[in-house]
């Protein structure tokens, strides 16, 4: 027998870790899930942290009301499954309360509302950690996040106060009216978490899968067309085969043109856009310009 | 279709390499990164096209590959890093995480943070400069922090024309530096960070150089034996009770390996309470498991009804580590405010926790010298000292150059919360 892990196998035992010193470090702890595949992930690796015990936290949904039908169906399913509480954080109560103004126009967004709902859930339910699906890779500004990071009793992250976070010692300890933000899956890279799908067989929304939808050209990419969505003038929606890569409120995410019908393919797919080489450059090119041009006729 | 399983299969084979970084503003240590990335292939194409019109912008002749990993705004305008970050690649053997640490500003903080979970670390040496200060306080604090591997990076080749003798020079004046350091495996190569020499592929302008490049090294290199597979060691993190009709009775201690295999049917000793009882099964999500070994996160079930809970410690009757109160540290200061005589503490162990004072400051360590200071026992901010702690309570510890995990503590302002002191036990 070989003593060691793979790299998944790792990043599995460590995202456990971290799951189960939640649970024993706080009182009141959450997961926050978007119906997204990080979420998605994040639950799949709770279930097996607290197995065969049920999941001991509640799913927080903040939802900007601008959903995919598809995302509900999927999260109350999973929420049935699993036999735990869901609590949604409404970004229409928010607006109804006059917490919130929503945005008008044509790339109106709830995106930026849901902040002021999640904190505002977070105080309602006295949650103290909230567990997140974010990961280091996905952006400059959180490599440098922590796996337990610390929010001020405004909710503020202070990028330049953060505590060290050495060896396998996490510090929760906080004083009233502060929490924390738990991301189990910071060292997860895009390429994990879908080989982590495929390997693990984890269900996920249809929508991530290529299928065929009525969508527009906005912004650099296909957005779906939603009752949510004004189209411009000079819009003219098309049917495509695309997928999403992210899943968020529907007014803003936009899918890429793809035939990965298979999460297989979608691996594949992901690791070959890692995979581009500086002398490929003018395929990618010629793929862009190609883009311009379907751009042009769908505007013009 | 055969090709998409063969690099399926080989994703789900890789291992994890961790590794450290620290060099300063100048030694080309974002570039360096910056090289493995893209020569890697782990870059982004729309990455690089911004990076390549920062650097048109600042008229470099060059695409500043530095400008790859300095992240927050701040830095770019200083053109510094300060903090410890993240960054990740992977090669169709290993996937990599980089804790890329500054190497001046709260260095110390920074890099004993960084080193703390790392399996090698890769010192930068500039050619032209040799062993500076620096290095040596890199060196040291890897040394100190027991990473298993160094990787010494000769770096800016170009810049002297690729002279061996340059290259020689350095090596020696390393090796004789190294010789008060406690690292087993020490490697040298001389690269251009900047023109990719020895990096990632191979450089004809080295044709005196025989060893490998830097990236067949991280690929290589046998990280196996890194974790303890001897000493028997389970923290209990929390207890698992479904009480659920299938599992009614089901009481299972939830935690990580930190040492050793363990198999059902093992004899165990849970400490403090000195119960002793047998494995009866390692559980998990994907079924029972026949052996488990560090690190892996696990649930076990004993045969024996008896009381265990978080801070207990699960190990073998014939091979236990020591219950102390009074606990030998080399401590680090990470906060910026220094101790407080007389001043309490909590202290994390594993999954332990206590309080506990700072009784003695017995010396502070010159980490660009390696030399104890016995005369001034003030300890500052970034300062490494041996200290004794008297605990509250015991905690069960082994020397952290025999088990990383529980041979660790850090220290908890009890006022703040922060996180003021990393320490590693010397027994």
């Amino acid at each position: 027998m070989k003593y060691s892990l793979t790299h998944l196998k790792e990043l599995e035992a460590e995202s456990i870790f971290v799951m189960r010193e939640v649970y024993a470090q706080f009182e009141n702890p959450a997961i926050l899930f978007s119906g997204g595949k990080d979420s998605i992930v994040l639950t799949h690796l709770a279930r097996k942290a607290f197995w065969p015990a049920k999941i001991p936290f509640p799913l927080v949904h903040i939802d900007t009301g601008h959903n995919f039908p598809e995302t509900m169906k999927f999260r109350d399913d999973l929420i049935k499954e699993l036999g735990v509480k869901l609590i949604v954080g409404s970004v229409q109560e928010s607006i109804d309360q006059g917490r919130v103004r929503e945005e008008s126009g044509k790339n109106a967004s709830r995106n930026a509302l849901q902040t002021t709902s999640l904190l505002d859930c977070i105080e309602k339910n006295n949650f103290d950690a909230c567990m997140g699906g974010a990961r280091r890779d996905e952006e400059k500004a959180r490599a440098k996040e922590r796996f337990f990071s610390h929010r001020d009793d405004f909710g503020q992250w202070d990028p330049k106060n953060q505590r060290p976070e050495l060896w396998n010692l996490f510090n929760g300890k906080k004083n009233m009216g502060e929490n924390f933000r738990v991301f189990p899956i910071s060292n997860w890279t895009e390429m994990d978490v879908w080989q982590y799908i495929l390997h693990e067989n984890i269900a996920i929304p249809s929508l991530y899968i290529a299928h065929e939808r009525e969508v527009i050209w906005r912004n650099n990419s296909w957005l779906p067309v939603s009752e949510h969505i004004q189209l411009g003038p000079n819009e003219v929606p098309e049917t495509k085969m695309i997928r999403f890569r992210t899943l968020g409120d529907i007014t803003i995410t936009g899918g890429v043109e793809s035939t990965a019908d298979t999460l297989a393919k979608i691996v594949e797919e992901v690791a070959s856009a890692r995979q581009t080489e500086r002398g490929n450059r003018a395929d990618d090119k010629r793929g862009e310009t190609a883009m311009e041009d379907r751009k042009k006729q769908g505007y013009f | 279709m055969d090709t998409n399983n063969t690099e399926t299969n080989s994703y789900l084979d890789m291992e994890l390499l961790r590794f450290t970084t620290a060099g300063s503003v100048d030694d080309g240590k974002s570039t360096l990164i910056g090289r493995l990335l893209y020569d890697s292939k782990s870059i982004f194409e729309d990455q690089i096209e911004a990076v390549q019109e920062s650097s048109d912008k600042r008229g470099l002749e060059h695409v500043d590959l530095s400008l790859l990993t300095d992240g927050l705004k701040d830095e770019r305008e200083q053109g510094i890093t300060i903090d410890v970050a993240y960054r990740y690649f992977a090669t169709p053997k290993r996937k990599f995480i980089i804790a890329d640490t500054p190497g001046h500003i709260q260095y110390t903080r920074n890099m004993v943070t960084g080193a703390s979970t790392s399996n090698l670390a890769l010192i930068l040496v500039d050619v032209r400069h040799g062993v500076i200060e620096q290095t040596c306080r890199h060196s040291f604090i890897a040394s100190l922090l027991q990473i298993p591997h160094l990787i010494v990076c000769v770096n800016k080749m170009d810049l002297v024309d690729y002279s061996e003798e340059a290259y020689n020079k350095v090596v020696d004046q390393y090796k004789s530096f190294a010789s008060k350091l406690d690292v087993n495996d020490i490697r040298f190569v001389p690269i251009s960070a900047l023109h990719g020499d020895n990096v990632v592929n191979r450089s004809e302008k080295t044709p005196w150089y025989g060893g490998e490049t830097l990236m067949h090294t991280l690929e290589n290199i046998h990280i196996g034996s890194d974790e303890n597979h001897i000493d028997c060691r389970f923290p209990v993190q929390t207890v698992i009770r479904p009480h659920s009709d299938e599992y009614h009775d089901y009481r299972g201690y939830a935690g990580r390996i930190a040492g050793g295999i363990f198999k059902p049917g093992d004899e165990v000793v849970v400490m403090p309470s000195g119960f002793e009882s047998k494995i009866k099964s390692i559980d998990t999500y994907d079924g029972p498991l026949k052996e488990a070994f560090a690190p892996m996160s696990v649930t076990m079930t004993l045969e024996d009804d008896i009381d265990v809970g978080r801070g207990d410690m699960i190990v073998r009757p014939n091979n236990q580590p020591v219950a102390t109160q009074d606990l030998g540290v080399m401590l680090c200061w990470l906060n910026q405010r220094g101790p407080i005589p007389g001043a309490k503490y909590t202290v994390k162990h594993t999954s332990n926790e206590a309080r506990c004072i700072i009784k003695d400051i017995l010396y502070k360590v010159d980490i660009n010298t390696l030399h104890r200071v016995e005369n001034d026992k003030e300890i500052k901010a970034n300062d490494i000292a041996r200290v004794m702690l008297r605990t509250t309570k015991p905690l069960f510890v082994d020397e952290y150059n025999t088990n990383r995990q529980t041979g660790s503590i850090i220290l908890i302002d009890e006022a703040t919360n922060e996180t003021v002191a990393a320490g590693m036990v010397i027994l």
